[in-house]
């Protein structure tokens, strides 16, 4: 291992590894004090960014942060470096390639070649030197675009995440829950519910209800019931109609393991969902969550921050071609990412990440209630994740999620965001939006409270 | 547009009204251009507020003291001064401060209850005394019970650290949740035996949440659980994964994540699973 040092304000700062260097140049926040990882000052933080900043990006290739033997997820990133697609960066210093990245020189193909030239390690490094306002340029240049029914990620577009969660898994809850979405214009990244527990029975009768309705409207989109990885194996071999595998996933193997997952495991549920061949304008048929101080939360983080360990998870999840990937950022807790501020913080970071080692990224932009963080800050993050060109968001009625107890954007947020940034959803979604006439003269969401709607029919009859 | 400006029709409001019947969900909140109509928008904070004040408000051990009526109370604190220091750092909260630690009554006791402020003294103070009566009601009059542990800035494995320098043998930590919107006074217990403070994990107890009579568990049916599930304990020597919660009572209202730290994976898995409930953050 190296060493790492720099002087500043007469004080001579000393790193003794590539993973501290990371740790101490990380923006303060909770995760990493609680982890023993943080700057002991401020000072130290931004000496470790200078140190940082002369760093040759070859040396993350020399120097991996979790060693070889230990760590499934190191062998991934490093057996499936491309060399070649590095080369354009391959003499740049961490702080030669934060200007190289807002330049106009990375366009967005030329981000998109280089794409499998980086390591988690290197759009990590490089988050750390960029301020807010550069995380949002550089992501804004990226393009990914995935599909299913719908296509995710197309300039001027943001999907969203219909998310008709019930703590019962009551199907008339749902139901009732999933209208209100719809007629909110939601839904087109996918219509994703959080089950109340795992057996597969319950996941299948949900997974019926979903494709009830997605067929009975002709709604191209796709349906996700998320439960683990194993359970939506099981419940393909059985015949159930499942669109999207979903996974959590981490940055470490050991990680991973908490939520028993190995990548033999990823692969062969990749394998299964691309037989199913469910898609229509593409077969990218996984999902993905991920969110920082998990790796922590699980005692299985060695001794790397918890930005760059949530890097390592989108390493993880670029080997399955997902059709969404996204950081639920704000979920974990206080203890974690304390307030607003490190929370907006965070969601710019993973964004930025994901983005440059080509995902498409989305945010579940929320918080719990012991967080110090409120509506105001759902609003900040929105504006500026739609900004930085953010894929799609997560939506809650009322941005109120009653099945986990905790808070999210809302499909009316949905609905300012592509108001004010003139952001339209997924094409095909917006030509069945329109078919079905929710969307007005300006292409907008039209309100259609106390008009007689035909999607209303789902409500009638649970009603009824 | 102008349709936006149109009261809702009759029937429009009839089908929200039944569809709420199913959910607690904030459906049908209507609009204001792309935003929510006022009242809702203040709903919603209102809702926020409780949660938040839940979280903040200052742990009044007195009020717990005086609904023990008479039963001997310790207080203590965790190695966490003040909240912001418990928010951030789950590792003190699980810590008593070494002087109170000194001070704690030390005996042949086969029980400790902990009340802890967790992230909700108000539900501890609302469900906290209740819970406690009603359990050692249905305790076998031999077994010794200590006297009532009151503990500031804790979390729930700050009750291994007080039943270990208490000699205890078993000990009940209840414990202010998380406060979601709809809920901001649900209080757990956790159940753990022969606890060890930094060997003892969160496998090794049962929980019972949501404890929040009219609308969760009552006390009676809680403590009902919680007295059998200590039987069982003695019996076996143990809690946690190996002792099941076989009680035949109705199923459990809404469950509640009470935990300051779930993983992501539990939003796949609430309710167990792999990866399954960590109860640690409280």
């Amino acid at each position: 291992m190296s060493t790492y040092t720099s002087t500043l304000g007469g004080h001579r700062y000393r790193f003794d590894s590539l993973a501290r260097l990371l740790a101490a140049a990380s923006p303060e926040r909770s995760g990493d004090r609680l982890a023993g990882l943080a700057a002991d000052s401020a000072q130290q933080r931004v000496a470790a960014r200078w140190a940082l900043a002369d760093v040759p990006l070859a040396q993350f290739l020399a120097e991996p942060v979790i060693p070889y033997e230990d760590d499934d997820v190191t062998r991934l990133i490093v057996d499936t470096h491309d060399l070649a697609a590095f080369a354009p960066v391959a003499a740049l210093t961490v702080g030669g390639f934060r200007e190289w990245l807002l330049s106009e020189a990375a366009d967005a193909e030329t981000l998109a070649a280089v794409s499998a030239g980086l390591t988690p390690e290197m759009v990590a490094a490089v988050s750390k030197l960029m301020g807010n306002a550069d995380l949002v340029a550089v992501a804004r240049k990226v393009r990914v675009v995935t599909a299913f029914r719908s296509t995710i990620g197309l300039p001027g577009r943001l999907a969203t995440r219909l998310q008709p969660n019930h703590p019962t898994d009551d199907p008339a809850g749902v139901a009732a829950a999933l209208l209100d979405g719809l007629l909110l214009g939601s839904g087109d990244a996918v219509i994703g519910i959080n089950p109340a527990t795992d057996s597969p029975k319950a996941v299948r009768d949900l997974l019926e209800l979903l494709d009830g309705v997605i067929q009975r409207y002709q709604i191209p989109t796709q349906s996700c019931v998320l439960c683990h990885v194993t359970t939506s194996v099981d419940l393909m071999e059985r015949g159930a109609p499942v669109d999207l595998v979903f996974q959590s996933i981490a940055g470490t193997q050991a990680a991973n393991a908490s939520f028993g997952v190995t990548l033999g495991l990823l692969d062969e549920a990749y394998a299964a969902a691309g037989e199913l061949n469910r898609g229509t304008v593409g077969h990218n048929a996984l999902y993905f969550e991920t969110g920082q101080g998990s790796a922590l939360s699980a005692d299985a983080h060695h001794g790397v921050d918890q930005q760059t360990v949530e890097a390592r998870a989108y390493a993880v999840a670029r080997r399955y071609d997902p059709l969404l990937v996204n950081t639920v950022v704000g979920f974990i807790g206080p203890e974690y990412l304390y307030d607003g501020r490190q929370i907006l913080r965070a969601a710019l970071e993973d964004h930025f990440c994901g983005k440059l080692l080509g995902l498409p990224m989305g945010l579940d932009i929320c918080y719990t209630n012991h967080a110090d963080a409120d509506d105001d800050d759902i609003a900040t993050m929105l504006t500026m994740l739609g900004v930085a060109g953010a894929s799609f968001v997560i939506c809650t009625p009322g941005g109120d999620d009653i099945m986990l107890n905790y808070q999210s954007a809302s499909y009316h947020d949905a609905l300012y965001l592509r108001e004010v940034l003139g952001l339209r959803p997924a094409p095909e979604f917006e030509a069945w939006l329109d078919g079905i006439g929710l969307l007005d003269e300006r292409g907008a969401i039209r309100d259609v409270s106390g008009t007689a709607h035909p999607l209303t029919a789902i409500g009638k009859e649970l009603a009824a | 547009m102008t349709d936006r400006q149109l009261s809702p029709l009759a029937d429009d409001l009839t089908m929200w009204a039944a569809l709420r019947r199913h959910t607690q969900a904030r459906i049908g909140l209507g609009r204001a251009g792309s935003a929510l109509p006022t009242r809702h928008r203040l709903e919603l904070q209102a809702a926020h507020a409780a949660a938040r004040d839940a979280v903040h408000s200052p742990f009044e051990p007195e009020v717990v003291a005086a609904g023990l009526t008479g039963e001997p109370t310790v207080r203590v604190r965790s190695a966490a001064g003040d909240r912001l220091t418990y928010l951030q750092r789950p590792d003190l909260g699980r810590r008593l401060d070494d002087i109170d630690r000194a001070h704690l009554p030390g005996g042949d006791w086969d029980l400790v209850f902990v009340v802890a402020d967790g992230l909700s003294s108000r539900a501890v103070h609302e469900h906290a005394a209740p819970m406690v009566r009603a359990t050692t009601a249905l305790l076998d009059p031999g077994v010794r019970v200590a006297p009532v542990i009151l503990a500031e800035q804790a979390r729930v494995a700050l009750g291994d650290d007080v039943a270990h320098a208490m000699g205890a043998a078993m000990v009940v930590v209840l414990i202010g949740e998380r406060p979601g919107m709809s809920a901001a006074d649900s209080l757990g217990a956790y159940l753990t035996y022969a606890p060890r403070p930094g060997t003892t994990t969160d496998a090794d107890r049962n929980c019972l949440s949501n404890i929040r009579p009219p609308l969760g568990l009552s006390y009676e049916t809680a403590a009902s659980k919680l007295a059998t599930l200590m039987g069982r304990a003695r019996e076996l020597g143990l809690t946690g994964v190996g002792l099941k919660d076989e009680s035949d009572s109705p199923p459990l209202p809404l469950p509640v994540p009470s935990s300051g730290a779930l993983p992501p994976n539990l939003r796949s898995s609430n309710a167990g699973g792999a990866g399954s409930f960590s109860p640690s953050g409280v």
